[in-house]
């Protein structure tokens, strides 16, 4: 209903696109209204998904512009690498889909600013110690200079022995993990084996190198499989490194500062938990847009212990989130009763085939 | 402000600002490179091996675009991995160089990486190719990156064709030094990797291993 009343107001316009800028520009307030980054529909257009609802108003759209075909086959063209199977082969070459797509916008936007994806000031980082890893991040989620969610995860699941911290734009680091996470589990279940680091972090690289940096996730990737414990960081250009200990994210300075002077190899995991936790409240209270609490994961060849919050904020207002007040608590002044009279106009039954 | 970006170098591209050198001497080669890879203004990775295996007897220096530079080198291995098998022996350094500069060509307007090449072969012996932009030439040293700017001259002074093997790792260690300290762009440590008809030897000469001059 929103979309509709968006894009009727909309210039003339003979191209389907025409709904397209509108949209994203009524997204864009509508996002910052509710403040929640992780408003997904602009963030689809970015991945090339058609989200349902833009797919109705450009369809109706009737236009013979001879810039509809190559878009809207390079988003569907988008959608389907997105969904490729990891037991393919990987489709040779750069993917530019995503640059066409941006070109075709600025020239229909021509003049205004193009939509820019929110991002979460983020601290993240990881370190490697004697029996395993230790990821650490911060739960604050802006959305400009509000902070959306307070207590968002930022620690996410690829598999029983990996996890991977994420920042840079909300929904691209959800997805791109999200998309591993479930073709790594289909790898599994393909080849009895349980998957390697080194096998995740190439297919992050894979994925963000194709996508030439449209896809704004900064990630720390970290885990334990047969060969031992890794730590990798990957960068939204497909850039990979293998390090003992990073940081990533707007408070990664504040972080890397303690991470370099007090780490040491094959430390012990309470000194390592306390050594990351260190590491983030640096950047909680170093940046602004990384706060609230300090959730922290250790995984080791035994068991992940996903410890969520390992420190809450200080800065709490002690509000009880909790809302049910007790019967009197709100004084009743005057009672009046009126029943309802109903008459009974139709009566019908109707059986139902239950086996 | 309601287009919080963060802060540039969250968006920058990473890049490996960077001094890298290959050198031939009389029976192999000798590669050199600092470790720096920054983002904008930021170091992201201060002990990158930008050394990185295409064959067992031929290596590659990475410079430019992080992302790009590694993917060309992943890339190249897995071609060379395949000659190699089809050819039933170790491939050439000039196939090598070859398929590199192949990409670096057809793709050239997309990716902004520099390799140089260089190993040992047969044929040859040791054997240094730049690829810039494309264009695949021989040369008895190669330089690259930012911070080769600084001691081209240095260079052409005091290489001398036929040096044998210790000599040529001290010119590239020399070299290295005198870019790093004069580069914003490179610093770390500095890897050296030396490929002759025997193997490959790779060394790290860590912050106070490195030569000092008439400042330091």
């Amino acid at each position: 209903m929103e979309i509709d009343s968006i894009s009727s107001g909309s210039p003339a316009s003979p191209s389907p696109l025409g709904a397209q800028p509108m949209q994203l520009n009524g997204c864009r307030s509508f996002r910052s209204m509710l403040g929640s980054p992780d408003i997904s529909l602009a963030n689809n257009a970015y991945w090339g998904i058609p989200s349902r609802r833009w797919d109705a108003n450009a369809w109706k759209r009737q236009s013979s512009s001879a810039e509809q075909l190559p878009v809207l086959m390079s988003l569907f063209g988008g959608e389907m690498s997105l969904l490729r199977s990891p037991l393919q082969p990987p489709s040779p070459g750069f993917s530019f889909d995503l640059t066409e797509r941006n070109a075709v916008l600025g020239r229909l936007l021509e003049g205004s600013p193009p939509p820019r994806p929110v991002k979460t000031g983020t601290t993240i980082s990881g370190m490697v110690f004697r029996d395993g890893v230790v990821l650490g991040a911060d739960t604050r989620a802006t959305s400009g200079d509000v902070v959306a969610d307070k207590m968002c995860a930022k620690i996410h699941r690829i598999s029983a022995n990996m996890y991977c911290c994420g920042a840079g734009t909300a929904a691209d680091t959800q997805k791109t993990t999200d998309l591993l996470a479930s073709n790594l589990a289909l790898f599994s279940l393909n080849s009895q084996r349980a998957p390697r680091v080194l096998m995740a972090a190439s297919i992050l690289q894979d994925t963000l190198y194709r996508y030439g940096g449209q896809i704004g996730a900064h990630l720390i990737l970290g885990g334990v499989d047969y060969s031992g414990a890794h730590l990798y960081t990957v960068g939204p250009y497909g850039s990979v490194d293998k390090l003992p200990f990073v940081s990533m994210g707007s408070g990664s300075m504040a972080a890397l500062g303690i991470l370099e002077d007090r780490y040491k190899p094959n430390m012990e995991v309470e000194e390592a938990k306390v050594l990351v936790r260190d590491s983030v409240q640096a950047g909680i209270m170093g940046d602004l847009g990384s706060g609230s609490n300090v959730d922290l994961c250790v995984i080791t060849a035994q068991a992940v212990d996903y410890i969520r919050p390992y420190q809450e904020s200080q800065y709490t207002n002690g509000r009880n989130r909790k809302y049910k007040y007790p019967p009197g608590t709100t004084a009743l002044l005057s009672e009046k009763v009126v029943p309802l009279r109903m008459e009974l106009v139709t009566e019908a039954v109707q059986r139902m085939e239950t086996h | 402000m309601l287009e919080e970006q963060g802060p540039e170098w969250m968006s920058e591209e990473v890049k490996t600002g960077t001094t890298i050198i290959a050198v031939e001497f009389d029976g192999g080669v000798v590669l050199g490179s600092d470790s720096r890879v920054s983002a904008g203004a930021s170091v992201v990775n201060r002990v990158m091996n930008k050394l990185s295996p295409l064959h067992d007897r031929i290596y590659c220096a990475l410079s430019g675009s992080a992302a790009d530079a590694q993917t060309i080198a992943e890339t190249v291995n897995y071609q060379l991995d395949v000659h190699s098998m089809e050819l039933g022996e170790d491939p050439l350094v000039c196939s090598a160089a070859t398929l590199v500069k192949n990409i670096s060509y057809q793709y050239k307007e997309e990716l902004s990486a520099h390799l140089i090449v260089g190993g040992w072969d047969r044929r040859g012996g040791g054997q240094v190719y730049a690829t810039l932009s494309g264009l695949l030439t021989r040369q008895p040293f190669a330089l690259g990156g930012s911070g080769s700017s600084y001691v081209y001259g240095y260079l052409d002074a005091e290489y001398r064709a036929g040096a044998g093997r210790t000599d040529t790792q001290r010119l590239v260690v020399d070299t290295l030094s005198l870019a790093m300290s004069r580069d914003g762009s490179s610093g770390g440590v500095a890897y050296l990797v030396t490929i002759d008809g025997d193997g490959v030897e790779e060394k790290v000469f860590l912050g106070n291993e490195l030569p000092t001059f008439y400042d330091q």
